[in-house]
């Protein structure tokens, strides 16, 4: 533990590393204090954050534009809900079967793209189609009761069992935080490492990186591939806090964008802007929710243009993201990667 | 089921696959000359079909006569927002530009939402129901207009580009942006009118969809991907590619609703997505790039 918490924490500034401990501390202590409406809205940032940061791994990192990453998620939600339904598997080992599944597909997609020149918007049109392509599929999977969507059993529990996942809200937002926290740890290892440093070669610059002998297609592949994993468990995470599925939600291509905005608007490429990201827009989605509800406006429709409002002011005006700005105003830039 | 039938389907299919065809020709334009992908195809495409649906129901306008000044509409609007919004992206990277889009989409999206709400309309014209009988085959009058009038709309394009001075400059924009502006050429204008183009041309197409389909707000994503599978499968910049991808995916549409079920249409597409990406990259009448 020790060794890769000094791994984890070597080269950056003490105050990071303060501010960082704070937040983590502030996170935890947050279940005592607020109500059960405040760690829902929680989870979700947390849920955001998370998948956040999977998506990163492949864009920022690796430079690779994703907009279908609400497959894997999909994937990982169905797999362990079916499995728990029918069979009575329990979410963790059910994770161990999606993982695979979901990685799987993210090599398919992979495979057909990066063997065949298939990149930038292009790659990003694939992604979708693969997203809709499962959404149809499982439209009219009958295993998993197609359009007609899959229900998880709700009962009152006595108390919270985390190893079927079955509990009241703050077991959950403990999970979510404890996988948040996994996520950032993981990329900021993998930033640091061989891996890392070859994504971003391959993001700057991919016929540079490929001239300097990094075989850009095994790197590209590994991007997807963690990306893809990381996402099931947001997935098997969504299926047992939501208790039931949707094709036409799960695999929905606004589930895919909604991944994508807390990065984008928090930072692309950095570790600490899908954090930010996602606290920012659920934030003030939530806020302007509230708002229109409390003047008695039932408005579908307004949360989202929201969204592309937000989108459009910050891809227009603060490219870079929020974070990078913040972070340079409070002197406590992460090093450039 | 009898080969006729088949037959019926196969020749609505592709009837449908023009209208398609004349969507994605806008995309096509639209980033063969400026290079932006614009993922606002199908929402720009559900606007004009909102106007249709709109003009129809309060002043009995028909569909196929409101083509021509609904699709000037969207030409304005493409106009302004390429030149308002989009033209400072253009020397971005390529995912910043698309990010662009997306937002514009998704504020379309819902923006339509809010002003229409969910439910699904329809012009419901007088030869709604009128078909063509020739030898064993019926169909639907319709599609006869709809397929026509994409025709007649791809073909103006290709003589605009071809035959006059304006088509011409566009041209020299898309083959050396920098060349280009050497001989004085007033690109960002050209750019805007470029994107006017393909706005008129998705805009043409959706007024002939509803002819054929139901709208609703949330069709705009659906049909914006659906043109990116035809672009991508009749080849990138290759007008003809568009036309010919776009009657290949309404066929398999149809001939998919017939023997599966209509649901599951577009799976095939996408299926026919994927095999082009494994056999031929570069679409059916793209050219190879190193």
């Amino acid at each position: 533990m020790g060794a890769i918490a000094a791994r984890v924490t070597d080269g950056l500034p003490r105050r990071t590393v303060i501010a960082l401990v704070l937040l983590l501390a502030v996170l935890v202590a947050a279940p005592f204090f607020v109500n059960d409406y405040l760690i829902t809205v929680l989870v979700l940032i947390l849920y955001l954050a998370f998948t956040g940061q999977a998506w990163n791994i492949m864009m920022g990192f690796a430079g690779q534009l994703s907009l279908g990453n609400a497959l894997y998620a999909g994937l990982g939600a169905y797999i362990s809900a079916a499995l728990f339904t029918r069979y009575g598997v329990d979410p963790w080992l059910g994770f161990l079967v999606a993982a695979p599944v979901a990685a799987a597909a993210g090599a398919i997609i992979g495979f057909l793209a990066f063997r065949f020149g298939v990149t930038g918007v292009y790659f990003a049109i694939l992604t979708i189609a693969f997203a809709e392509f499962a959404r149809i599929g499982f439209d009219h999977l009958a295993i998993v009761n197609a359009a007609a969507g899959l229900f998880l059993p709700v009962a009152q529990y006595s108390h919270n069992d985390l190893w079927r996942l079955r509990g009241d809200p703050t077991m959950f937002y403990y999970v979510m935080l404890a996988a948040t926290l996994v996520a950032l740890v993981l990329c900021r290892l993998l930033l640091k490492s061989r891996i890392g440093y070859f994504w971003l070669a391959i993001r700057e610059d991919e016929q540079a990186a490929r001239a300097t002998g990094i075989p850009t297609f095994r790197y590209k592949m590994l991007a997807i591939v963690i990306s893809a994993v990381v996402t099931s468990f947001a997935g098997v995470f969504y299926a047992f806090f939501y208790n039931n599925l949707f094709p036409e939600q799960v695999f929905n291509i606004s589930q895919s964008i909604q991944m994508i905005l807390g990065p984008i608007i928090g930072g692309v490429g950095t570790l600490f802007g899908p954090i930010l990201g996602a606290f920012v827009l659920t934030g003030l989605a939530e806020s302007l929710n509230n708002a229109l509800t409390a003047f008695g406006v039932d408005m579908p429709g307004a949360e989202q243009v929201f969204y592309g409002v937000c989108l459009l002011l910050v891809v227009a005006a603060l490219p870079e993201g929020i974070w990078p700005w913040l972070a340079r105003r409070c002197g406590i830039a992460e090093e450039a990667p | 089921m009898p080969f006729d039938v088949y037959l019926n389907v196969a020749v609505s299919g592709i009837l449908t696959g023009l209208v398609y065809g004349l969507m994605a020709l806008g995309l096509s334009v639209i980033f063969g000359v400026i290079r932006v992908v614009n993922f606002a195809h199908g929402e720009m495409m559900s606007i004009a079909m909102f106007l249709a649906v709109v003009l129809f129901s309060a002043f009995h306008l028909d569909p196929l006569i409101m083509m021509v000044p609904i699709a000037a509409v969207l030409f304005a609007f493409g106009y302004a927002l390429q030149s308002g919004l989009i033209n400072p992206f253009i020397t971005r990277p390529e995912h910043s530009q698309f990010l662009l889009l997306v937002a514009v989409a998704i504020i379309i999206v819902n923006v339509l939402l809010i002003v229409f709400g969910p439910d699904a309309r329809t012009v419901q014209t007088a030869y709604a129901f009128d078909s063509f009988q020739l030898g064993p085959l019926i169909v639907d009058a319709s599609k006869v207009y709809a397929g026509a009038a994409a025709i007649a709309v791809a073909v103006l394009l290709f003589a605009l580009f071809r035959f006059t001075l304006v088509g011409k400059a566009i041209r020299a924009c898309a083959d050396n942006h920098t060349g280009a502006l050497v001989v004085g050429l007033n690109v960002n204008r050209l750019y805007a009118l470029t994107f006017g183009i393909g706005a008129a041309c998705v805009g043409a197409a959706g007024v002939m969809m509803t002819l054929i389909v139901d709208v609703t707000p949330m069709i705009g994503p659906t049909y914006t991907l659906l043109a990116f599978v035809i672009v991508i499968t009749g080849g990138l910049g290759s007008m003809a590619g568009a036309l010919l991808g776009g009657i290949l995916i309404g066929l398999t549409e149809a001939l998919a609703g017939v023997l599966f079920t209509p649901s599951a249409k577009s799976m095939f597409a996408f299926g026919i997505l994927v095999l082009v990406l494994l056999f031929r990259p570069q679409g059916l009448l793209g050219k190879r790039t190193a």
